[in-house]
């Protein structure tokens, strides 16, 4: 099959691989007809993620039709499915409890040790995002094997388009529990960091959940006019001091909730290389931490602070004195998206929420190459990226 | 006891498999118990006197402690999930280990069972004739609500006798408690997911396909 892989920092290619297979009985092989490029994939295009091996197939935004079952799949083949970035057993404590993006069982035993020793505990399963997350295949690719696929995917009606769906795979509930996270209540004041897709897909949410005004922050004109688009009043950091901004814009009080969905892209995962991309990076790594340092004493005293931004080290100068003084709640965390796929798709079906207007290029699976760098270069237009294994020029 | 065991040697084979265990070891168990002056585990202590060839590790399991101790008694199923381990064979009150090493080559190691307490705890010590002289137990107990059982294992083992165990210990450098960390890891995918998680996306690039390809 045709897949995108890893061969290196910016090195991307479409190669011949071979085709997945049935391995384990709950298995399920799915054919491809959609797959996104994620912004967290930016880091490994960048190489600042350990653990990526070249020939590794990358992508964890995909949706397909089954084409294949192992004996104790519940899919049918022929069906049309949406998956989950995180692998789930649905058999363990954590995935019991609802928190899939903890599953103990889908990261194989030997490839836990490395993000055990980095984090205390390891990591569950994800598809094509480096050997931290269990080595899997990922989703950029005309045929990719699904590990529990009686627990994730989610089956989607025909009369809803690929574009409409896809986004269940992430990037829609990682928004959504990015708004959760911060207990949005009637008549609060949101500021979110970051008008990428999940930044965006925040900023929806937490309108929806009824917040009285959600402020974006970003320096992109075209994200920030998608931003406005989807009901926020907008701060480009680059022409308005945001700290006094956001004091006058909720009334001196500070906004009740902050959510930074910028993350720590330039630094890398092993403890040891932080300080030194840090230095090497000055100005993008102090711009990028600055977000999270920002909303922690942008945030009114007893208010939430909700974290969907990547972060996989350690980072200088936090703000701790904020966080304890003013009484803050934090909470972060990879996407538990099964926990939301049912829901969200039953909105997208009743057409409240929109989840194709951050679509800005369709492309080809062959011309994936092209999409990391415009992706990554252009990030005004380039909002984001779908990728169409069956698609011709 | 001896505390001055090449480590090396020791670490290795235990690498062989967590299949093992030393003589004494009960005697040996209750002392370490009893000298704590706190509640942790003794394996999980610092002192000095860890440079032993002792490994502990606990799983919790979300299954009913009945059929966790079934399964284990059961030892022709451990080698679903040690993967150093190729077959367990009852010959009479024995069980002979049979351990992968590299080459193609194994050792057997023959132990018999010192302790059987229904659903509680299965301990296990090498006998004359074995390859390797090791130890071990594991215990079963109930986790809290519904989080199903606690499994802990404990091994200890003595360096391999003879040019075979060194010649083993030498090619097999594998560190035990990776090595028991990942079978437990396996044994707790086995009983909650019915199959063990690998990332593979061919058959051939499975862990198992890999090992009999380098035989």
């Amino acid at each position: 099959m045709r897949a995108l892989t890893w061969h290196g920092t910016h090195d991307v290619r479409v190669d011949t691989v071979d085709d997945p297979e049935i391995i384990n009985s709950r298995d399920a092989i799915i054919e491809v007809t959609s797959t996104a490029i994620c912004g967290s994939d930016l880091h490994l295009y960048d190489g600042v993620i350990p653990g990526v091996r070249p020939g590794d197939v990358l992508g964890h935004e995909f949706m397909g039709r089954v084409v294949e079952t192992g004996k104790d799949s519940t899919l049918e083949k022929g069906q049309r499915v949406v998956v989950p970035f995180t692998i789930a057993c649905g058999g363990c404590f954590h995935c019991k409890v609802q928190q899939f993006s903890a599953c103990e069982n889908s990261n194989p035993a030997e490839k836990q040790d490395m993000s055990a020793t980095l984090y205390g505990h390891p990591m569950a399963g994800l598809f094509g995002y480096s050997h931290l997350t269990g080595g899997y295949s990922g989703g950029q690719a005309e045929y990719v094997r699904v590990p529990f696929s009686d627990v994730g995917p989610i089956a989607v009606p025909d009369h809803l388009e690929d574009d409409q769906v896809l986004f269940l795979s992430d990037i829609l509930p990682t928004g959504w529990m990015a708004a959760e996270n911060a207990e949005i209540q009637p008549d609060d004041t949101v500021a979110v960091w970051g008008c990428g897709p999940v930044g965006l897909f925040a900023i929806q949410s937490a309108i929806h959940m009824g917040a009285s005004k959600v402020i974006a922050i970003d320096h992109y004109p075209h994200r920030l006019a998608l931003a406005k688009q989807m009901g926020a009043e907008i701060i480009d950091f680059r022409k308005t001091n945001v700290r006094e901004a956001l004091m006058e814009m909720s009334g001196g009080i500070g906004v009740d909730a902050v959510i930074d969905a910028v993350g720590m892209e330039a630094h890398g995962f092993a403890i040891d290389n932080m300080i030194d991309i840090v230095k090497q990076k000055v100005g993008v790594g102090a711009d990028r931490a600055s977000a999270l340092k920002q909303a922690l004493l942008a945030v009114r005293p007893g208010g939430r602070v909700s974290i969907p931004g990547v972060y996989g080290g350690m980072t200088d100068k936090f703000p701790l004195g904020a966080l304890m003084e003013k009484g803050l709640q934090v909470r972060t965390g990879q996407t538990h998206v099964q926990r939301y796929t049912k829901d969200l798709l039953k909105k997208i079906e009743e057409g409240t929420l929109d989840t194709t207007f951050m679509i800005s290029h369709r492309l080809p699976l062959e011309d994936a190459a092209r999409g990391y760098k415009c992706f990554r270069e252009e990030q005004d237009s380039w909002t984001k990226v779908v990728l169409k294994p069956g698609m011709t020029d | 006891m001896r505390h001055d065991r090449d480590k090396g040697l020791a670490g290795a084979a235990v690498g062989v498999g967590l299949a093992l265990g030393g003589l004494a070891f009960g005697a040996f168990l209750t002392q370490r118990r009893k000298g704590g002056g706190d509640d942790a585990p003794f394996y999980t202590r610092k002192s000095p006197e860890r440079d032993d060839a002792v490994l502990g590790r606990t799983v919790t399991i979300r299954k009913p402690r009945a059929e966790l101790y079934e399964f284990w008694r059961d030892f022709g199923n451990l080698p679903q999930f040690m993967e150093n381990v190729e077959t367990i064979r009852s010959e009479g009150d024995h069980r002979v280990w049979t351990i992968k090493a590299p080459a193609g080559r194994t050792v057997d190691v023959r132990t018999e069972v010192s302790e059987d307490t229904q659903n509680e705890r299965i301990a296990w010590r090498s006998v004359e004739g074995s390859d390797i002289e090791t130890s071990g137990s594991v215990e079963f107990t109930d986790a809290p609500g519904d989080r199903g059982t606690r499994v802990s294992l404990v091994m200890s083992y003595d360096p391999p006798a003879g040019e075979l165990g060194r010649a083993v210990a030498k090619l097999f450098m594998r560190e035990p408690e990776v090595q028991a960390r990942h079978d437990l890891k396996r044994l707790k995918m086995l009983m909650e997911t019915g199959e063990i998680a690998t990332s593979a996306r061919t058959k051939d690039e499975t862990r198992k396909a890999k090992q009999q390809e380098n035989g």
